[in-house]
């Protein structure tokens, strides 16, 4: 198990070197730089000099890159070109904590309510709360979550006055963006354990546990829940990615300074240590969560071994 | 002596897209306190129906409509779920036909066997649930309990697997234990060893076996009494001998001309030519007639009724009426 995880944090490294090497250089292939070139050609050759220089940017390529990388082995992610003066990584720091916040609860109310939901769903087969669950279940998938926000801001916050309408002053303002990134998480967990229940309640261990005379909520609890999860695991990923990561669309509609408009407004202005700096971030974060996916595999499934040379 | 089990008359439909199936059509059959019953018949011919019925297990689209399945005089046909799962894994229990998918996969066999234990002796402490467990994983001889408990079913053979079935059948001495082809999915050798198992077993713990199955070796070597099945309908059901024997019905001779031998190295299998009735529409008189050598214009016509031959061998065939006498001989 031990050298499994060594193993794979090793592979953890090489796929995030891969990625830096791959988004340093198209990320300078993108036309502009990070100065407003009207403000900047109106300076002196030797000026513009001095600036380049200040920010590493006189040097040919591959020098930088070298250099780049260096910095980042040191822990250094640069200084941001945009927040003039501070740390890539005091600034993306600044940011996380809202799109984290906001993402976690919407992991959890959309686990908790998929969860919910998809069994019923399996277990009432064909019924109205199946179809229902269905329902609900194309709906989180099909209507984009900033029309979920836009509904959720009118009605709760500005008709009904509930919660907050947007901005970051307390707890109660990340209920209502965590509440509307939480459905397309919602209709994906149900769906998904809805999908694989039905089978799993065909088994022949359903049969067993029900002729030892458990009742249908013990055989459901006991018996097919665990076995029904797997799916879920291995979608729930990609969702705790994407949503801890930070939704531009309902960070705006909310006006919370988080993490997705940072990264929009890094790109938009070519601050080429802060979209290298978020990148890092993004990808390093998927790839632990992918490793934590694969060790709660073997640790729900006994079938499923982290034994060397399977995992390929 | 009373009947420890009593089926009269059951009948059993079940609802599908196409139709209503009429599964079973009326069987009879009784079992006494450590017989061994043997249910003979092809798939289809509703023997595992008739068996999930008695548990109470049967698919969400079946239903018995007629009948009574009594267990010591109380009428399980009767019985409300929440009844009939006070009686499963308690008073009958059952185990099935493949070893491999009928244990859960992600559960010790541990605590598989110690969760029925959980259900129907709740008087029992956790220590003496387990003491109990490994009592009966030894019990269905399997050595080294100890370690086992904590096994995967994963990590257990297929025939092991299905002694861990038997030992969580057997876990509240049930007055009846109901075998769903318990060998057909094992290796012959494995066969062997489980049957000698379930034979053992059955004089220790005194419980009452009733066995499905297809394949008349296994009939020979465990059973006091077979039921052939056909159709939907008890067609003979005799001592074990007298099947063999004095076999009266022209399925079940069908059936035992079918066995192959060790004699007739090279020569082509024996079967009964036809196939099975459609039970969405049973035939109106026997449902055996349009594949019997011996069918008569009365087979066709008219359901033949259940025949005394001799002492308690009954069956269902015209050919037993009086009046076809000449024919028989």
């Amino acid at each position: 198990m031990i050298k499994y995880i060594c193993k794979r944090l090793i592979y953890l490294v090489l796929t995030l070197w891969v990625i830096v090497t791959a988004t340093f250089f198209l990320m300078k292939k993108l036309p502009g730089s990070p100065f407003d070139a009207e403000r900047f050609n109106m300076m002196s050759a030797q000026q513009q000099h001095v600036i380049l220089e200040q920010y590493g940017l006189n040097e040919s390529l591959p020098r930088q890159y070298v250099k780049y990388m260096g910095n980042i082995l040191h822990g250094d992610f640069g200084t941001s070109f945009t927040y003039t003066g501070q740390k890539v990584s005091t600034v993306i720091g600044g940011r996380i904590g809202p799109s984290a916040l906001i993402g976690l609860q919407a992991v959890l109310i959309g686990l908790a309510f998929g969860l919910i939901l998809g069994i019923i769903a399996a277990w009432k087969h064909n019924s109205g709360i199946d179809y229902f669950t269905m329902i609900v279940a194309v709906l989180g998938v099909s209507v984009p979550n900033f029309v979920a926000a836009a509904l959720l801001q009118y009605y709760v916050a500005l008709k009904w006055g509930i919660l907050p309408v947007g901005f970051w002053t307390d707890w109660r303002c990340s209920v209502l963006p965590s509440v509307a990134l939480s459905f397309s998480a919602t209709a994906m967990v149900a769906r998904f354990i809805r999908t694989e229940m039905l089978e799993v309640l065909e088994q022949d261990y359903i049969i067993t546990a029900k002729a030892k005379g458990l009742s249908p909520m013990k055989v459901l609890m006991r018996h097919a829940v665990r076995n029904s999860i797997i799916p879920v695991v291995t979608i729930l990923g990609p969702i705790v990615v994407n949503l801890l990561t930070g939704s531009l669309a309902v960070e705006n509609i909310y006006t919370i300074p988080g993490i997705g408009s940072l990264f929009v407004d890094s790109i938009k202005a070519n601050d080429y240590s802060t979209i290298m700096g978020i990148t890092i971030f993004y990808s390093a974060f998927y790839i632990f969560v992918v490793l934590i996916v694969d060790i709660a595999y073997s640790l729900i499934d006994p079938r499923i071994r982290l034994a060397a040379g399977r995992e390929a | 002596m009373s009947r420890l089990l009593e089926v009269n008359q059951l009948r059993v439909q079940i609802e599908t897209q196409h139709g209503t199936v009429q599964a079973v059509r009326g069987i009879s059959f009784h079992l006494d306190e450590q017989e061994t019953l043997a249910i003979v018949g092809e798939s289809g011919s509703g023997k595992s129906i008739s068996v999930k019925s008695i548990m109470g297990l049967l698919p969400k689209n079946g239903k018995i409509v007629e009948g009574s399945i009594l267990l010591e005089g109380k009428d399980l046909a009767k019985y409300s779920e929440r009844q009939m799962q006070s009686v499963r894994g308690s008073d009958i229990s059952m185990i099935f036909q493949d070893p491999m998918t009928s244990l859960n996969p992600t559960m010790i066999i541990g605590k598989q066997i110690v969760e029925v234990l959980k259900e129907h002796r709740r008087d029992m402490t956790k220590a003496q649930m387990k003491e109990r467990a490994l009592e009966l994983i030894s019990l269905v001889g399997i050595s080294n309990p100890e370690a086992r408990f904590d096994q995967y079913p994963h990590q257990l053979s297929g025939g092991m697997r299905q002694r861990v079935v038997i030992a969580v059948a057997l876990a509240c001495d049930p007055r009846i234990l109901i075998a769903d082809e318990p060998t057909t999915a094992l290796d012959v050798t494995i066969q062997a060893q489980i049957l000698d198992l379930m034979r053992d077993l059955q004089k220790k713990i005194k419980t009452s076996i009733i066995i499905i199955t297809h394949n008349l070796g296994v009939v020979a070597n465990i059973a006091d009494r077979v039921a052939v099945m056909y159709g939907g309908q008890l067609v003979e059901t005799a001592d074990v001998r007298d099947l063999f024997y004095e076999t009266a019905h022209p399925y079940t001779k069908g059936l035992l001309a079918s066995i192959p031998k060790a004699s007739d190295k090279g020569s082509d299998l024996t079967a009964i030519p036809g196939t099975p009735p459609d039970l969405m529409e049973p035939p109106k008189g026997c449902p055996f007639a349009a594949r019997c050598t011996k069918t008569m214009e009365v087979c066709r016509q008219y359901p033949p009724k259940d025949m005394l031959c001799r002492g308690t061998h009954r069956a269902r065939c015209w050919l037993l009426d009086e009046r076809a006498k000449a024919l028989r001989e």
